[in-house]
């Protein structure tokens, strides 16, 4: 495993290879963040009264908060006035269809390998892109609000539909709830929204792709998707962002509601730029996920493909309110060079007979480190409550670390927990069975990693699946060796 | 109260009363930590489930000679104790007169620590005694460096394999008023030396008794040592009690913590593994019921290639009361060729009791093999129904199966006399309902 071919050299030289910024006229605001940015932020987009009183409540609050510390990530402090807070693709009128937009806009996404033309014709799936801070394009919409789905831009919620915004908006999430989330409530400038009506099962999966353009911009977008009784819908999201040698801010807050014997399935593939090979740039990853499995019988599942970002620090999170609701969590977390993960879920058992199962798989290599940080609790309440987590860490160097921080807390007897563990590094006889047949030292590594991320992969949809399973070999290359 | 101040005074006459020499300087280090540290709370993230502010909210005077008798000493001895090393502490401090050295000094030597810290091993105490502050920031831990005095020394000498166990008898009085008692002990167990030792504690007297203890052991080259800590005191006793081991040679260690009764119970038990291939393993059972809070601390530091090391900790939660677990393994990055292991296994048999427990791997080699487990779970119902079906009663078929589960740990009590002395006490402890 010493000697690395030609190819692999390559392979190490084009690492990122969604680097590029898109040369368009953008809307920006100064930098900086005070009560006036707030109001800006919130006057550009035309928003009601509440909802600015809301923003300015969060920033009140956010003012008296100080930032976390207890992750196991280190970087520098975060200038907050040093961020632009709202950043968008000028000229912004109402695009009609996705003809109008503008080329250099579309070539992006074609760069991206979302070419939304494409993606309408071929593979049927629903797609928002937010870049920067505004949603510039949502495709299927028509189709979409023929059988009551709601997907827009959260802005555009806001004007529309303000009395769901106004019922759910911070009801997963409170804006009191973090540091981060408190930011986010006050500066959030776009996301996505999505209603699915009782008894509608969306016959397309719904997909949101962000795109950080701007220099020194900080993305706050906002998610939020309620299943209504017996509905279902699949939901995936994409990240990017150019090259920078600065650290860029991404502090999203994604809630979802889910009412009774509804599900919702949310999945992610997160490619945020991870700084180069010395560490250097790369973007902040702070993002507040949770879910609400409000109803009986209701299922929230989560599902994350994590090999970009600096630093990402996220627990997608699943409060089992309902009886016999259903929580799940499947990870794959894969850093490289000096990135560093702290990431993993909270189960949190309420209802009766409610069950969750975490599948946590790390892999770490070069200087990184990789952390997994769970908690399961079980209520008082929450009898029969069952969970089952799984957390193993592959590690292919000996100057990375990985780590396993699981927190269980059961207070009900009838509670069972169980919680496992490993951390080992790729056993050498399995190396040398795909060596002795012909198979070089990369191509066994990846393949051993990817049967080791199985698991994971196969929750995933099958488009996404197979953009993962790419995604994870680019990032492992040169890392062997 | 104010902790700091209320303790500076008590401090300060201490310091007086020896003010020069190495204890008296590690005191003031000691105390100067706890004045920046205080008494952590629940934001520190190793005490964030266990509050104890109960043990600081009331006043320990000073205790000054207790009314501790022989007779009373009787009362806590352990089987075997005719054939051991006794040492008893009263409220903290070691007492010569009622304790009993049985063996020689070319076996064992037993030095009250001031006078070790002056004479021969003044150098070897300067040099290892409070190596457990690089590992324990916090405030309590401070609190015991600050307040050093009357504790012990203890070296079982090279190649010696004293036939006479050690047990130490920790006894705090509080039949006049609430005491708070913090031993420090150091022992050197030296090449191919072996030793076996024991503690257990005692509260005499109505009011609420507050041990912190730290012992401090220091494993060489080919030792061997076990450890045995039993903790089955009055339900007014609590204690942070903290056991930091260093095998600084090719060692093997071997330890069983027992609690059973107490009102809030925290054991730090750190293994600093120091040298290439040792090997080291850790037990715990915890037992509780009423409104006791026990809450264990295990960290193995693998700072050398090649070490073993095995954990299994059980416990049972009935009542009222909480049981706390966190496992810490951290591999360092020489530590290659780790092994390290960790199960923790838990029984919740009441929705008023809690059981919080956190398994942590840290780890930053990669040619290495660490796992852990952990489980809450309810006795196994059809095993109970096994036995019922067979006429056994239900009690006592929940007993039965009780017993069964902390039977992995009794038997690794080595020692004939204690293992059985114990099994009896847990059976005790289980059938009362």
């Amino acid at each position: 495993m010493k000697e690395k071919s030609g190819t692999l050299e390559q392979a190490v030289l084009n690492e990122y290879k969604y680097g590029f910024v898109t040369d368009i006229d953008t809307d920006v605001i100064a930098k900086g963040l005070s009560e006036d940015t707030i109001r800006l932020i919130s006057n550009k987009k035309n928003e009601p009264e509440w909802m600015l009183d809301w923003r300015l409540k969060a920033y009140n609050h956010w003012l008296k908060l100080v930032e976390p510390k207890w992750p196991n990530v280190k970087y520098p402090p975060i200038n907050y006035q040093d961020i632009i807070y709202y950043a968008a693709p000028k000229p912004k009128k109402q695009l009609n269809s996705l003809d109008e937009a503008d080329p250099e806009l579309l070539a992006t996404f074609d760069k991206l390998g979302i070419s939304l033309n494409e993606q309408r014709r071929l593979t049927g799936v629903a797609v928002d892109v937010v870049m920067d801070s505004v949603s510039i394009a949502t495709s299927f919409k028509k189709q979409l609000s023929e059988i009551g789905v709601i997907f827009c831009s959260i802005s555009e919620a806001i004007q529309e539909h303000p009395e769901l915004v106004k019922k759910y908006l911070g009801s997963v999430v409170p804006m009191t709830d973090n540091y981060f989330a408190a930011l986010n409530s006050a500066v959030f400038t776009d996301g996505s929204f999505c209603f699915i009506p009782k008894g509608v099962r969306c016959p397309m999966e719904l997909s949101t792709y962000f795109r950080i353009n701007t220099e020194n911009a900080g993305q706050f977008e906002r998610t939020l998707i309620i299943a209504e009784e017996e509905s279902y819908v699949s939901y995936l999201e994409g990240c990017t962002a150019p090259l920078r040698d600065e650290n860029q801010l991404h502090a999203a807050v994604v809630e979802l509601v889910a009412h009774t014997k509804a599900e919702i399935k949310y999945s992610t593939v997160q490619n945020w730029y991870p700084g180069d090979k010395n560490g250097l740039g790369g973007i902040y990853n702070f993002v507040t996920k949770r879910g609400m499995c409000k109803g009986d019988h209701s299922k929230i599942s989560w599902t994350q493909v994590e090999t970009g970002s600096a630093i990402t620090w996220k627990y997608p999170s699943v409060i089992l309110k309902g009886d016999h609701s259903i929580g799940e969590f499947y990870s794959v977390a894969f850093t490289n060079n000096y990135q560093q993960a702290d990431t993993g879920t909270k189960m949190i058992h309420l209802g009766k007979n409610t069950r969750s199962r975490i599948v946590s798989k790390g892999i770490s290599a070069g200087h990184s480190q990789n952390s997994y940080r769970g908690l399961v609790r079980a209520g008082k309440q929450a009898t029969n409550a069952r969970n089952y987590s799984q957390c193993d860490s592959l590690l292919l160097g000996d100057k990375c670390g990985a780590h396993t921080f699981p927190y269980i807390e059961v207070k009900n007897k009838t509670a069972i927990v169980e919680h496992e563990a490993t951390t080992s590094k790729i056993g050498e006889d399995q190396l040398f069975y795909c060596r002795q047949r012909g198979i070089d030292a990369e191509t066994a590594v990846a393949l051993i990693v990817n049967g080791f991320a199985k698991e994971v992969m196969n929750q995933l949809p099958m488009e996404f699946a197979v953009e993962a399973q790419k995604l994870l070999a680019v990032s492992m290359e040169g890392s062997v060796g | 109260m104010n902790d700091i101040a209320y303790f500076k005074d008590q401090f300060e006459q201490l310091q007086e009363a020896d003010p020069k020499g190495t204890i008296a300087g590690l005191r003031q280090s000691g105390f100067d930590s706890f004045s920046k540290a205080g008494v952590p709370t629940f934001h520190d993230e190793d005490w964030k489930y266990t509050n104890v502010s109960s043990l600081f909210d009331k006043e320990y005077p000073i205790a000054g000679l207790s009314g501790v008798t022989l007779a009373d000493v009787d009362a806590v001895r352990l089987p075997g104790s005719e054939l051991a090393n006794e040492l008893v502490f009263v409220n903290g401090r070691f007492v010569a007169g009622l304790s009993n050295i049985r063996s020689g000094i070319s076996d064992l030597i037993v030095l009250p620590l001031e006078v070790a810290a002056t004479g021969a091993y003044k150098d070897l105490v300067a040099a290892q005694l409070d190596h457990s502050s690089n590992y324990l920031s916090d405030g309590i831990h401070a609190l015991n460096t600050s307040f050093i005095c009357g504790g012990v020394f203890i070296h079982v000498l090279k190649g010696k394999e004293p036939k006479h166990p050690v047990y130490f008898y920790h006894i705090l009085d509080t039949r006049q008023h609430p005491s708070l008692a913090q031993p420090r002990s150091l022992v050197l167990v030296d090449e191919s030396s072996r030793l076996q030792l024991t503690e257990t504690y005692a509260t005499l007297g109505p009011s609420d008794s507050f041990n912190n203890q730290v012992m401090e052991i220091v494993v060489k080259e080919n030792a061997f040592v076990e450890y045995y800590k039993i903790q089955n005191d009055t339900a007014n006793a609590s204690q942070v009690n903290t056991t930091h081991i260093r095998q600084i040679g090719r060692s093997y260690v071997h330890t069983v913590t027992l609690t059973l009764n107490g009102a809030i119970v925290r054991n730090n038990m750190n293994l600093v593994l120091d040298a290439n291939g040792n090997e080291t393993h850790l037990y715990g059972l915890y037992l509780l019921k009423g409104k006791s809070h026990a809450d264990n601390h295990t960290l193995i530091d693998n700072l050398k290639p090649n070490c073993f090391s095995n954990q299994l900790y059980k416990g049972i939660a009935d009542d009222a009361s909480t049981a706390v677990f966190n496992g810490r393994i951290m591999v360092q990055p020489d530590a290659q060729k780790t092994n390290a292991y960790q199960s923790n296994k838990n029984i919740l048999l009441s929705d008023n009791a809690t059981i919080n427990t956190k398994p942590q791997l840290e780890i930053f080699a990669d040619d290495v093999k660490c796992s852990h487990g952990c489980t809450v779970g309810q006795l196994d119902e059809e095993a109970l129904f096994y036995l019922r079906a067979r006429g056994i009663p239900k009690e006592s078929a929940e007993v039965l199966l009780l017993e069964a589960f902390a039977a992995d740990i009794v038997e690794q009590i080595k020692p004939e006399v204690l293992r059985s002395y114990v099994a009896k006490l847990i059976y005790e402890h289980l059938a009362i309902q």
